[in-house]
């Protein structure tokens, strides 16, 4: 496959943002790795996030295009059930119902289905076409975001001095089965679990693979390292962890110091999140703020009823009723069809 | 006409992608799958740049020599007016989740057919020339120069996209290939690459007020015939005005309806029921179409063509508009129409003179889809129908792809056949409704010149045609949609399917029992009804 | 620029008609960055006027005193006690449970009897003041004291309700 090019290289890249720091915390460059590219990778990741936003907001939308995947609401006895209004909203409370259950449960992908052409000898032409349902991706896309929140949650804790109620209480709940010491999270194994799913399905599946760019293996490969990183550092290679929270703390208060003795697994983890972090606005993860400028999904399906309004809807040249009267007066009142102009009279 | 496949060779089909990058693959040219050049004629007329001879098999396609400055503007237009086209190229992950969504990719596993990589062809240009990845890494980053082969991959594969939405209810951020479609034809007929099928249709319509180029004489010539066809077949002759000022009602058919059978019956459908009603209507030969193939190409074409129904509704002083059964008409009339040349406040809120129903839902844009206005006059017991006259009617229905997936059309239709027809089945749940399949030649791509790639779309219709064909004996293909009655049985003839294409309307004129009438013994199709005996028929005549 | 032959998009665009102007929306646009900005700066907002003082663990009960200055160390050096004393103590308890060992060789060579209660806490009797101000600080809570008695001598002195 031609492509194997993109996926190798992503796999290399992320090898060598694994080693920038291995070799620069051993050199002493703990500032650099420590204070300078954390603030650097937020202040990009904030300030890039929004630029984004602010680039869509400022382009009009000149037409409402909800795609309308239930009934509509037209007349007063045709039943449209909560799924209809939901699916094709009518106001600015069933575009927030949709956009909920879009954002918080992946509604469409949700929908996915797996077509299938399949010999059949009962059909003339040879084969039927057989449509399954498939919940594969959308499950492997919930786990993924779902435990990447909850990872990110837990790690307030780092941030945050007295940590606040929730963090305990998440943590509790991830570590419920007390396995191992110390209690292993739930949602790491998922997390990873999710991402290798991912990152398989895109490398076996022919489609996807012929598809895929070096720009969709590099975040996979990345949040990887990430989480292998954090695995590491948590069940082998410790680190000090109240010096981890000091130097967090340090970052957060804007007093950033580096305290001694942090491993090297440290330096890694935290440069790859800072690399994830300023990579994130200028790559597809936007999608995390885009999809709500989804205009397929966020505006009302009340198209006859609201007129909707263009900002740069610009006059054109048309073709007008009487131009065609001009073209036509004659045949059009041989065959009795009234006119505005009759010049024969 | 180019040949094509037969259905058992065409049914195999290879979706595993080639072994070559798709940067480094180039369409093939093959007769139907391409439609042809537009000829300079129809863009004079229309004012569109770049009028000139040229030819798609051609190496050089002519382009006007800055061409690529010309393209890299537009594009830029666009991304600073359409938030659809700069989101969409932003937010793809390509979870691949519309790949097999598309009928076309399911009828030709060419992986470029996928949503997901037709968009990216458009994607890869935006990505060379907006983002600093695409500038500094090019290829590794997806992105790509704009060259003539790029060019030439655009057209092959915008069209063959039928901007049916289909992909976009399946995209997790509902990313809509149509809109792509619609914005990378306008940058295609900025350098004068449009398709002669398309240009014809507009060039058309612009200047006679319909697709087939009827002037207002023919249009009310082919009505005239539908009354006499009318009264042979009912007894009862329709009596529509055409062009009458003071009218209620502007009616607006799209002009598939009284082109070709079978949308003509669906027409004639149409006149008996308002004759029924004894309704206020009337007909114009300047808003004689309803279809916008303008819209299929650009927005501004698709505004020049619809500007006609409300200009000729307020020259006529009407006071509402009813639409007939059309897709992407209804598409514009429904999300476009009062945004171009609204607001409508020269007419009134559609109530229906029947019922006093108060079309709330087109309270703004002031137009009432035929299907509404029928099922309310139904629910309202206004109507005296004979349900057994439609019993040689075995039906299923094609949710037409438009007014399923821009509009939420699907229960009126369903309520009046229902009423009308006995034996209605569904076809499987994955190819109805919100996740319908188009007929595989909508947004112009109807042309005979692309047979190939019409009967690989149809396909995945088709084949969900033959599943109720086989399992409940259906023999009608109910729609509510002008192209698919053009279109369908061509498709479903290929496929080897005796199944007839109807409109709605057409079965409600069958049904409907007129005060006094002559006994029916044929439909509007002149068929023997069913438990009539031939010596009825011979004793009429 | 040829657009379809419409002269008076070239005249409005001359014009910068077609120029963003402002946020579409804005009000909500800017909703959805305020709840953006606050979720990121939520540690930096949650920790203003909170000054970062790291925890000092006190090393002053009256039987680390006893002890000479050359005896004041535990079994392993501190560096490696501080990150990896977890890690010690599920040993500890596998050879203790597991191989019936009880007897630990520490870097000084001198021989600790492997026990949370008996030899930990022996020396670092003072739990809240010692293994919990890192405890708090990092917001960790070690599952040692669902079986353990963290301040064993004043449990026996029945000091200690007993807790559930």
């Amino acid at each position: 496959m031609g492509f194997n090019l993109a996926c190798y290289f992503s796999l290399f890249a992320v090898i060598v943002l694994v080693l920038v720091p291995f070799v620069g915390a051993a050199a002493g460059w703990h500032v650099i790795f420590g204070i300078v590219i954390p603030y650097l990778a937020g202040f990009i990741f904030l300030a890039g996030l929004i630029y984004r936003i602010v680039k869509w907001a400022r382009t009009p939308v000149p037409y409402r295009i909800p795609t309308t995947c239930g009934q509509n609401r037209s007349l007063p006895w045709i039943r449209r059930s909560l799924r209809d209004k939901l699916e094709n909203p009518e106001n600015t409370i069933h575009v927030i119902g949709r956009m909920a259950l879009e954002v918080l449960f992946f509604r469409s992908l949700f929908r996915n289905l797996r077509t299938e052409l399949r010999p059949w000898r009962e059909y003339p032409e040879g084969g039927r076409l057989l449509y399954w349902s498939t919940k594969w991706l959308w499950i492997g896309a919930i786990a993924f975001h779902y435990s990447f929140l909850v990872v990110l949650s837990r790690h307030l804790k780092f941030f945050t001095e007295p940590v606040p109620f929730f963090v305990p209480f998440v943590e509790s709940v991830d570590s419920f089965f007390q396995i191992y010491v110390p209690a292993v999270y739930m949602s790491g194994i998922v997390l990873l679990a999710a991402l290798i799913y991912l990152l398989v399905r895109r490398i076996a599946d022919p489609k996807l693979h012929y598809l895929s760019l070096a720009a969709d293996y590099f975040p996979l490969f990345l949040i990887l390292g990430i989480g292998i990183s954090g695995v590491l550092m948590r069940y082998f290679f410790k680190v000090d962890i109240v010096a981890v929270k000091q130097l967090a703390v340090a970052l957060v208060t804007f007093h950033p110091t580096v305290p001694e003795g942090i491993g090297v697994i440290f330096y890694i983890h935290l440069f790859l999140v800072s690399t994830l972090l300023a990579y994130f606005p200028s790559s597809k993860l936007v999608h995390m703020a885009g999809i709500f400028f989804s205009m397929t999904r966020n505006m009302a399906g009340n198209n006859r009823a609201i007129r909707h309004i263009n900002p740069w809807e610009y006059p054109v040249r048309v073709f007008s009723y009487m131009d065609q009267e001009n073209m036509f007066r004659k045949q059009m009142k041989a065959a009795g069809i009234p006119l505005e102009k009759d010049t024969e009279e | 006409m180019p040949e094509v496949p037969k259905p058992e060779e065409l049914m195999k089909i290879d979706y595993r992608p080639p072994e070559r990058p798709w940067m480094e693959t180039k369409p093939e040219f093959r007769g139907g799958r391409f439609c042809n050049a537009a000829s300079p004629k129809w863009l004079e007329a229309l004012d569109y740049p770049y009028a000139r001879t040229w030819s798609v098999t051609d190496e050089d396609w002519n382009l006007p020599e800055n061409w690529k400055d010309i393209v890299l503007e537009s594009m830029h237009d666009r991304l600073n007016r359409f938030r659809s086209l700069r989101l969409f190229f932003d937010i793809c992950v390509r979870c691949g989740a519309c790949a097999d969504k598309c009928h076309y990719f399911i009828g030709s596993g060419d992986p470029k057919n996928m949503p997901v990589l037709r968009a990216e062809l458009l994607r890869s240009v935006y990505r060379r020339y907006y983002t600093v990845a695409g500038k500094l890494l090019g290829k590794l980053a997806g992105a790509r120069e704009l060259t003539e082969d790029v060019l030439k991959e655009w057209f092959y594969y915008l069209y063959q996209c039928t901007e049916c939405r289909r992909c976009s209810v399946f995209c997790p951020y509902g990313i809509d290939m149509a809109e792509l479609t619609i914005l990378g034809r306008e940058l295609l007929s900025s350098v004068g690459i449009n398709t002669e099928w398309v240009m014809a249709s507009v060039g058309s319509c612009y200047r006679t007020g319909n697709h087939i180029g009827a002037p207002p004489h023919a249009y009310k010539d082919m009505i005239d015939f539908f009354c006499d066809e009318c009264e042979e077949v009912t007894g009862i002759r329709p009596r529509p005005s055409f062009n009458r000022k003071g009218a209620e009602i502007l009616f607006v058919a799209p002009s598939g309806d009284y082109f070709a059978d079978p949308g003509t019956y669906t027409f004639m459908g149409y006149l008996l029921l308002f004759e029924y009603l004894d309704l206020d209507y009337t007909i114009s030969g300047y808003a004689s179409e309803g279809g916008n193939f303008g819209y299929f190409i650009s927005h501004e074409m698709g505004k020049r063509l619809n500007y006609k129904i409300y200009s000729e509704a307020k020259r006529l002083g009407v006071k509402w508009i009813l639409g007939g059964e059309c897709g992407h008409m209804w598409r514009v009339l429904n999300q476009y129409m009062d945004t171009w040349n609204g607001p409508a406040d020269f007419l009134e809120e559609p109530v229906s003179p029947i019922t006093d129903t108060r079309f709330e839902n087109a309270k703004s844009t002031k137009m009432v889809h035929v299907t509404e206005f029928t099922a309310d006059l139904i629910k309202h017991g206004k109507l005296k129908l004979d349900k057994s006259r439609n019993d040689h009617i075995v039906l299923t229905y094609h949710d037409s792809c438009n007014p399923a997936r821009a509009m939420g059309l699907f229960e009126e239709p369903r309520y009046i056949m229902r009423n009308v027809c006995n034996n209605f089945y569904e076809m499987p749940q994955n190819t109805i409704r919100e996740s319908t399949f188009c007929c595989g030649s909508g947004s112009g791509l109807n042309a005979d010149e692309l047979l190939e790639v019409r009967m690989r779309g149809g396909l995945p219709r088709a084949n969900a045609v033959r599943y109720v064909h086989e399992k409940h004996g259906v023999n009608h293909l109910g729609c509510i949609c002008a192209i698919d009655r053009a279109v369908l049985p061509p498709l479903l003839e290929y496929w080897g399917l005796d199944v007839e294409i109807t409109g709605i309307h057409e079965m409600v004129a069958n049904a409907l029992v007129f005060p006094g009438e002559k006994k029916k013994t044929v439909d509007l199709r002149d068929r023997t009804l069913k438990g009539v005996e031939p010596e009825e028929i011979e004793e009429e005549e | 620029m040829a657009d379809e032959g419409n002269k008076v998009v070239d005249a409005l665009r001359e014009t910068g008609f077609f120029k963003p102007k402002k946020m579409y929306d804005g009000g909500k646009v800017i909703v959805g960055i305020i709840i953006l900005f606050a979720l990121v700066a939520f540690p930096f907002l949650y920790n203003v006027g909170k000054a970062a003082k790291a925890p000092e663990p006190e090393i002053d009960t009256p039987a680390i005193k006893k002890l000479s200055k050359a005896e004041r160390v535990c079994v392993e050096p501190r560096p490696y006690m501080k990150v990896n004393h977890m890690k010690l103590l599920t040993d500890w308890r596998d050879q203790v449970v597991r191989q019936a060992k009880r007897d630990y060789v520490g870097f000084t060579k001198k021989t600790y009897t492997m026990s949370l209660q008996n030899t930990c806490l022996e020396c670092h009797s003072n739990y809240d003041n010692f293994c919990n101000r890192c405890h708090t600080y990092s917001g960790i809570t070690p599952h040692c004291w669902t079986c353990h008695v963290n301040k064993p001598k004043e449990w026996a002195a029945g000091k200690l309700k007993e807790e559930k």
